[in-house]
């Protein structure tokens, strides 16, 4: 009796404080997040204050001022590069992992390795070739050019998730749906989409944070007019001064998209930075 | 198979123009400059200090992340895994330095945590006699290794958690039962089952923290001197500062061999677990 007593006050003891510690590591790392969202609800003499301003009336000020400025026209080229190239990789990929995965054709394996494997092709490999080119047929500076880009770095990737998860459909399915008459498109579209449709969101996770943070194509492939986001945040480096509350709004609001699909699809997070290794 | 068609024209052809570019001395701002060079550029690879200082960077860089980012990773995700109040919400905050946008993320740190007059850290360790440290101009490595373990402990903490979570209970309890200690549970059970998801995770890491830009343009510019400079923005500077296109598809090619030795042990490690997986 006394002993489990003790052995239970024990479980507590050390459940509190392995609590604290782990708290305490996740404080340090969340914090930098937690400062930028701080100061971006702080006025500009606040922000760049020394000591740091701990205590203060947040304002909206400087989203607003962020919003009403220039920030817009490179949000929406985000916006455009990221879910443009994120669909492509859905059109192009699926009938790809299709055929790898159930109709297989010859030499797959070799196939799903050369495939795999170019994600992996470091972008210093193709940069530039890829420039001249956008340069000669006048698409550097145009949105167009990184939505292709884009689809380029994830289409491999793409492909690999949703063949690991069309894996995972029994092949009688696709049987009976034959023995029924259904055509191959019939098939992809009444069948395989519904039933991979965590898959497809998984791919389109991952697919949309990659391209949506991209900065080396962004900064080399645009200047002004088809700018994204990042590109936005580089002036902050020099030539705008003191701006930290701006700064600290503009990448709050940057960030945003991918933090919130990334916190809603933590599953699918997984899955797919793991390329579909871990579940 | 238009996927396979679209892969091998956007992938293949430019690398394949690279190499041949590699063989030729061209600057884009000198018309008619273009001319066969042959070796020059990979003998000025050998020869060239700054190409030395960037794959040693590049090195650096890339070991000191992944070896922190695992040892740290591991220890949250072990601390995530035993009992504890808010898991749930701990990994969620937890993950977030890893989705905030690196740009983002890299100037927060610059301007507002490290910032030697108005930054919060400097501000900190004021009482230690640490005050006015400029860290992005004194200690520019460690800063970009800092800012960069902090986005990717996540990763590995995510992936190695996921390891955890799939180990099988009763074993763990046998091991109690048989009156092993927390430390041999660790080594003996605990760490040859979550190997795999250790390996997956470094590998797969070092395989983004070699292509290292963002931060490194946001925090030193490569500096101070070449102080910060890795291999993609050794690349960046030859060819969109200096434009010579033939010298930076060599150092691209040289990337590329980096980079596929890396991947191939990425790839074996990642075909092997899926390998025991469809033998279960």
């Amino acid at each position: 009796m006394i002993a489990a007593r003790v052995d239970g006050r024990r479980a507590v003891i050390s459940k509190v404080v392995w609590s604290i510690v782990g708290w305490l590591v996740v404080f340090i790392f969340f914090f930098p997040v937690l400062w930028m969202w701080l100061e971006s609800l702080k006025t500009e003499p606040q922000a760049a204050s020394s000591p740091p301003t701990i205590l203060f009336a947040p304002t909206l000020m400087e989203f607003q001022e962020v919003l009403s400025g220039d920030f817009p026209p490179f949000f929406i080229n985000s916006a455009i590069a990221s879910i443009g190239s994120t669909l492509l990789v859905l059109i192009l990929g699926l009938p790809a992992a299709y055929a790898l995965s159930i109709r297989p054709v010859k030499r797959t394996q070799d196939a799903l390795f050369f495939f795999i494997s170019t994600r992996f092709l470091p972008f210093a490999a193709s940069l530039v070739p890829l420039y001249l080119l956008a340069r000669d047929l006048h698409l550097l500076d145009n949105i167009f050019a990184l939505v292709l880009i884009y689809t380029t770095i994830n289409l491999p990737l793409g492909v690999w998730l949703l063949r690991s998860f069309l894996l995972e459909i029994p092949n009688d399915l696709f049987e009976a749906a034959r023995v029924d008459g259904a055509g191959f498109f019939r098939e992809l579209t009444r069948i395989v989409v519904p039933l991979i449709a965590p898959g497809i969101a998984a791919t389109s996770l991952i697919c949309l944070i990659f391209s949506w943070n991209e900065f080396f194509y962004a900064v080399n492939f645009t200047s002004s007019v088809a700018a994204t986001a990042p590109i936005f945040l580089v002036g902050f480096i020099s030539g705008r001064g003191l701006f930290y509350a701006k700064l600290a709004a503009a990448a709050t609001l940057a960030s945003l998209p991918v933090l919130l699909a990334g916190w809603i699809a933590q599953k699918q997070l997984i899955r797919g930075l793991t390329m579909g290794a871990v579940k | 198979m238009p996927a396979f068609i679209y892969v091998v024209l956007v992938t293949q052809i430019p690398f394949a123009l690279t190499i041949y570019y590699s063989f030729f001395s061209w600057n884009l701002l000198k018309e008619g400059s273009f001319r066969f060079s042959g070796l020059d550029n990979y003998s000025r690879l050998i020869t060239d200090e700054s190409i030395r200082t960037a794959i040693f960077n590049t090195v650096l860089l890339t070991l000191s992340v992944i070896a922190f980012s695992v040892v740290i990773g591991l220890g949250v995700a072990m601390l995530l895994n035993s009992e504890v109040f808010g898991k749930g919400l701990m990994r969620t905050l937890m993950i977030a330095p890893f989705l905030i946008m690196p740009t983002a993320g890299a100037l927060i740190w610059k301007d507002t945590l490290l910032n030697p007059l108005f930054g919060l850290l400097p501000y900190l360790l004021t009482p230690f006699g640490l005050s006015r440290v400029d860290w992005v101009n004194q200690f520019p490595m460690v800063t970009v290794v800092a800012v960069e373990v902090w986005r990717w402990t996540p990763f590995m903490m995510l992936i190695i958690l996921a390891g955890l979570q799939s180990q099988n209970l009763e074993i763990l309890e046998a091991a109690k039962v048989d009156g092993a200690n927390a430390i041999q549970t660790f080594r003996r059970i605990t760490l040859p089952l979550v190997r795999p998801f250790i390996e997956l995770g470094a590998l797969l890491g070092s395989l983004f923290v070699v292509q290292t830009f963002d931060s490194i343009f946001m925090l030193t510019y490569g500096g101070p001197g070449e102080d910060t400079t890795n291999l993609p923005f050794l690349l960046y500077l030859v060819a969109f500062q200096g434009f010579s296109i033939g010298q930076a598809s060599a150092i691209g090619v040289v990337a590329v061999i980096i980079t596929t030795v890396v991947a191939t042990f990425a790839l074996r490690t990642l075909f092997s677990i899926f390998q025991v997986e469809a033998r279960r």
